[in-house]
C-alpha cells in the first residue's frame, strides 16, 4: 500500500531516488512539419527540372513545450484542433522525430493512438489479440499467456474463434481496450481513444485507469472533453497554436480553454444549417435566435448562476392565430436540459398577419453547468406544440463559463445546514 | 519544469528518441518482422479452398507454360540435362525475388495505419515481406527437389550450398526492398519502373534458357554479372550438377565472379542506408 494525497497528487521531496524521479520530463520539444505546396512530384518531374526545388512551407506543430509528469500522475493535454496535441503525443511516443528539445522517459511506455492497431478483419479474436499486444510492445510469448485474461475482461471468451469482421462495434472496442490495460507499461500515452465507447464504456475506462494509478503507472490523455479532464487528470497542459498556454489545475485550464474557444467563436455563433435540421409548413419563419446576459446584451457567453435570456425573432408569412413559440436547450451530449415556451404564457399572443414580426424573449435562471449548449427554437400551431411552423435545429450555441465543478448537469445553489447532537464526540469521517 | 526534474530524468531515465529502422531492440525487429510475415502468409490464401497449395500452383503453373512452350514448340532446352527441373528452379527463385521486391515497394504505404499510430522499428516491414516470401520460396523449392529426385537426379554434397544461395538471394531481396519501400514513400512511380526492370529480369537470366546457350563470351559474362543470374546459375550447378557450369565457370574463371557479390553487397548496404536515413521521418511523410 502506497500513502497518498487525497485526489492522487504525489508530492516530490528534495531527495529524489530513482522511483521518485519524474516518470516523464520534455525539455522545449519542437516539431516542424514540411507541408509540400504541390503534392505531387515524380521521378519523371525531378528529372526534367532536377534544379527546381519543391516548394514546401514549414509549420511548426509542437513550440517549445516544457514539463515534467510524476509517477502516478494523470496528466491532460488539452487544446482546441490543430493546437499540436497529437503530434506533441506522437513525439513523446516516438513515432515522429523532434526537431529541438530533449524527452526522458523513466519507465516503459504504452501508446494507444488508436484502439486496436493492426487488427485485421479477417483474422479470429484469438490471433488478433496476439497481433496487436505485439504490437503495443508485449513479446509475442507474453501475450499469448495473457490471452485468456484479455477475452474474459472484454467478456468475450465465447467469441475467441469468431473473425473479426463479425464482431459488433461494441465488441471490437471491448477488445481493443481490453488488450490495451493488459499491456504492462509504465507510462499509458492516450490520444481520444475514449471517444468511441459509449458512456458505459467510457467509465470502465476511467475506473481501469484509476487503477493503474493506484499502481503508481502514469496516465498521459490527450482530450477534447474537458469534463473528464476535470473528474480524473491531477493537472493539465493546455496546448495554443503549438505552444503551451498554461499549466495547472484541470479547472483553471479548463476555464481558460473555453475562454479560448469563445474568443474563436466571438460574434458568429450561429453554425452551418442543413435542411435536415430544419421542420415546419413554412407559414412562419425563425429568422434570428440569441442569448442575452442579464443586461439585455447579446452574448455568446453565459456566465454560470445568473439571470439570462433566450430571444427569438420570426416573421409570418401567413395569417396564424395563437401560435406558441418557444425553444429547447441541449447540451453537449445532445441531452435536452431545459424546454420554455408561451405556451403557458396568458393572455395568448393573438393573431398575425402575413407580413408580420415578433420577437419573444424567455427568460431564466441560468443553472446549468459549465458546458457548450445549443438552443432549437421553434414556433409552432395553437394546440399541443407540436404542429411546427418552423423549428431550427441547434440554431444556437452558446458556451456556460463558471467555477463549478460538478458533475450534474444542473447546478443550483444551495445551502447546507449541520446539527449535532450527542456527549461524546466521535471521529467522524468525512469523504474525500 | 524545473532544473532538479531535468537532471534527475537525465539520470534515472532514458532519453526518447525517434523512430528509427532498427530502433535499438533487435529481439523485437525479429519478433515483429515474423509476426507480421506469418500474418501474412496465412492471410494470402486465407479461406480459398486449396489453402497452401496454391503458394506451390502458382509458380508450378508458370513452370507448365514454358516448359511446353520451350521443349514442344520451340525446342530450346532440348539437350539440357533436367530441363524440366533448371526450368522450375529458375521460375521459383525468380518468382522470390519477384514478389519479394514487389510487394516491397508498397509495403510501408499500405501498412500506413500502424506505422503512424505505433512506435516500432521501422524495417521491420520491408523484411517481413521478404520473410513472407522466403516462407513461399520454401515450399517451392521442396517441389524443385522432388521434381529433380522423381526425374532420376541424385542426392549430391553441393546441396549443402543451397542454405548459403538462399541467403544470399536473401540478403539481395532485402537490399532492394529495403531500398524501394523507403523510395516509394516519395516517388509513386517507383512501381511501374520497378514492374519494367523485374522484366528485363526475367528475360535477362537464364531461367528459361541455358546460359550456355549464348555463345557471344562479353554477352555472356555481362549477364552473369547479375546478381540473381549468377547465385541461379550456381543454385543449378550445386543442386543439378552435371551440363550446368558453376557461376565462377560462367563468368570466365577470374575474379569477374566478385562482382555480383560486391553488388550485393552493395545494394544490402546502401539499400539499408537509405532507408535507415528515411526512418525517422517516414511516419509524416506518409
Amino acid at each position: 500500500m502506497t500513502l497518498r494525497a487525497i485526489g492522487g497528487r504525489r508530492y516530490r521531496t528534495p531527495g529524489m531516488n530513482a522511483a521518485e524521479a519524474p516518470a516523464l520530463v520534455v525539455d522545449g520539444v519542437v516539431k516542424r512539419f514540411r507541408i509540400p505546396g504541390e503534392r505531387v512530384m515524380t521521378l519523371k518531374e525531378r528529372a526534367l527540372h532536377p534544379l527546381r526545388k519543391t516548394p514546401w512551407h514549414e509549420l511548426t506543430a509542437v513550440d517549445g513545450v516544457s514539463f515534467s509528469v510524476a509517477p502516478g500522475e494523470f496528466f491532460a493535454v488539452v487544446g482546441r484542433n490543430g493546437s499540436g496535441k497529437s503530434t506533441l503525443l506522437k513525439c513523446l511516443a516516438g513515432i515522429y522525430a523532434v526537431d529541438g528539445g530533449r524527452m526522458f522517459v523513466n519507465g516503459r511506455v504504452s501508446t494507444f493512438i488508436e484502439l486496436g492497431v493492426g487488427f485485421n478483419m479477417e483474422l479470429p479474436a484469438r490471433e488478433n489479440v496476439i497481433i496487436n499486444a505485439a504490437m503495443l510492445g508485449l513479446p509475442p510469448r507474453d501475450a499469448r499467456r495473457r490471452l485468456d485474461r484479455v477475452l474474459e475482461f472484454a467478456e468475450l471468451e465465447d467469441f475467441a474463434d469468431l473473425r473479426l469482421k463479425n464482431y459488433s462495434s461494441g465488441m471490437l472496442v471491448r477488445l481493443a481496450f481490453a488488450v490495451m490495460i493488459q499491456v504492462d507499461a509504465d507510462i499509458l500515452l492516450i490520444d481520444e481513444v475514449l471517444a468511441v465507447g459509449d458512456a458505459s464504456f467510457q467509465q470502465k475506462c476511467y475506473d481501469e485507469f484509476a487503477r493503474m494509478r493506484q499502481e503508481a503507472r502514469t496516465v498521459i490523455l490527450v482530450t477534447h472533453d474537458m469534463g473528464a479532464v476535470e473528474r480524473f487528470c491531477d493537472r493539465a497542459l493546455l496546448l495554443e497554436q503549438g505552444r503551451p498556454e498554461m499549466i495547472g489545475q484541470p479547472h483553471d485550464v479548463g476555464l481558460r480553454y473555453l475562454d479560448l474557444n469563445f474568443a474563436r467563436e466571438d460574434g458568429g455563433a450561429e453554425r452551418e444549417e442543413s435542411e435536415a435540421d430544419r421542420f415546419g409548413d413554412g407559414r412562419a419563419e425563425v429568422l434570428e435566435a440569441w442569448f442575452e446576459d442579464s443586461d439585455g446584451k447579446r452574448v455568446a457567453a453565459l456566465p454560470s448562476g445568473r439571470r439570462c435570456s433566450f430571444v427569438t425573432r420570426a416573421r409570418f408569412h401567413e395569417a396564424v392565430d395563437n401560435p406558441i413559440v418557444g425553444f429547447a436547450l441541449q447540451n453537449a451530449e445532445q441531452q435536452t436540459v431545459f424546454a420554455a415556451s408561451t405556451l403557458a404564457a396568458s393572455p395568448r399572443l393573438g393573431s398575425f398577419r402575413p407580413g408580420e414580426r415578433v420577437t419573444v424573449r424567455i427568460a431564466f435562471d441560468n443553472v446549468f453547468r459549465p458546458d457548450r449548449y445549443y438552443a432549437t427554437p421553434a414556433i409552432a400551431h395553437a394546440g399541443t406544440g407540436f404542429a411546427w411552423l418552423d423549428r431550427r435545429e441547434r440554431f444556437t450555441e452558446v458556451v456556460v463559463t463558471g467555477t463549478s465543478r460538478t458533475d450534474a448537469i444542473i447546478d443550483l445553489p444551495y445551502e447546507v445546514a449541520l446539527e449535532r447532537s450527542g456527549a461524546e464526540r466521535r471521529q467522524t469521517e468525512v469523504a474525500g | 519544469m524545473n532544473a532538479t526534474d531535468l537532471a534527475s530524468a537525465r539520470q534515472y531515465g532514458r532519453p526518447i528518441r525517434g523512430p528509427s529502422a532498427v530502433g535499438g531492440d533487435l529481439r523485437r525487429l525479429l519478433q515483429l518482422t515474423r509476426l507480421l510475415a506469418v500474418t501474412d502468409f496465412r492471410l494470402r490464401f486465407f479461406g480459398s479452398v486449396l489453402g497452401y497449395l496454391w503458394q506451390v500452383m502458382h509458380p508450378l503453373l508458370l513452370f507448365g507454360v514454358l516448359y511446353l512452350v520451350f521443349t514442344e514448340i520451340v525446342p530450346f532446352g532440348g539437350d539440357v540435362p533436367f530441363y524440366g527441373v533448371a526450368l522450375l528452379a529458375g521460375i521459383v527463385l525468380f518468382v522470390f525475388i519477384s514478389e519479394s521486391t514487389s510487394q516491397s515497394v508498397q509495403s510501408l504505404v499500405e501498412r500506413e495505419p500502424i506505422v503512424r499510430k505505433i512506435q516500432f522499428p521501422r524495417f521491420a516491414v520491408p523484411l517481413s515481406v521478404v520473410l513472407t516470401a522466403l516462407f513461399r520460396l520454401g515450399l517451392n523449392l521442396v517441389v524443385v527437389f522432388v521434381f529433380l529426385l522423381a526425374a532420376g537426379g541424385r542426392v549430391r554434397l553441393s546441396w549443402l550450398e543451397v542454405p548459403l544461395l538462399i541467403a544470399l538471394l536473401a540478403l539481395l531481396a532485402v537490399g532492394a526492398a529495403s531500398l524501394l519501400s523507403a523510395l516509394y514513400v516519395h516517388f509513386r512511380d517507383v512501381k511501374p519502373i520497378w514492374d519494367v526492370i523485374l522484366q528485363l529480369l526475367f528475360y535477362g537470366s537464364p531461367i528459361f534458357y541455358s546460359i550456355d546457350l549464348i555463345t557471344n563470351e562479353t554477352v555472356r559474362e555481362l549477364l552473369m554479372l547479375n546478381p540473381f543470374a549468377a547465385i541461379l546459375q550456381q543454385f543449378r550447378h550445386a543442386v543439378i550438377g552435371a551440363g550446368h557450369p558453376s557461376a565462377f565457370d560462367a563468368l570466365g574463371g577470374g575474379a569477374l565472379f566478385l562482382v555480383p557479390l560486391a553488388l550485393i553487397a552493395l545494394l544490402a548496404v546502401g539499400g539499408f542506408r537509405y532507408f535507415d536515413r528515411k526512418a525517422p521521418r517516414i511516419a509524416e511523410e506518409l
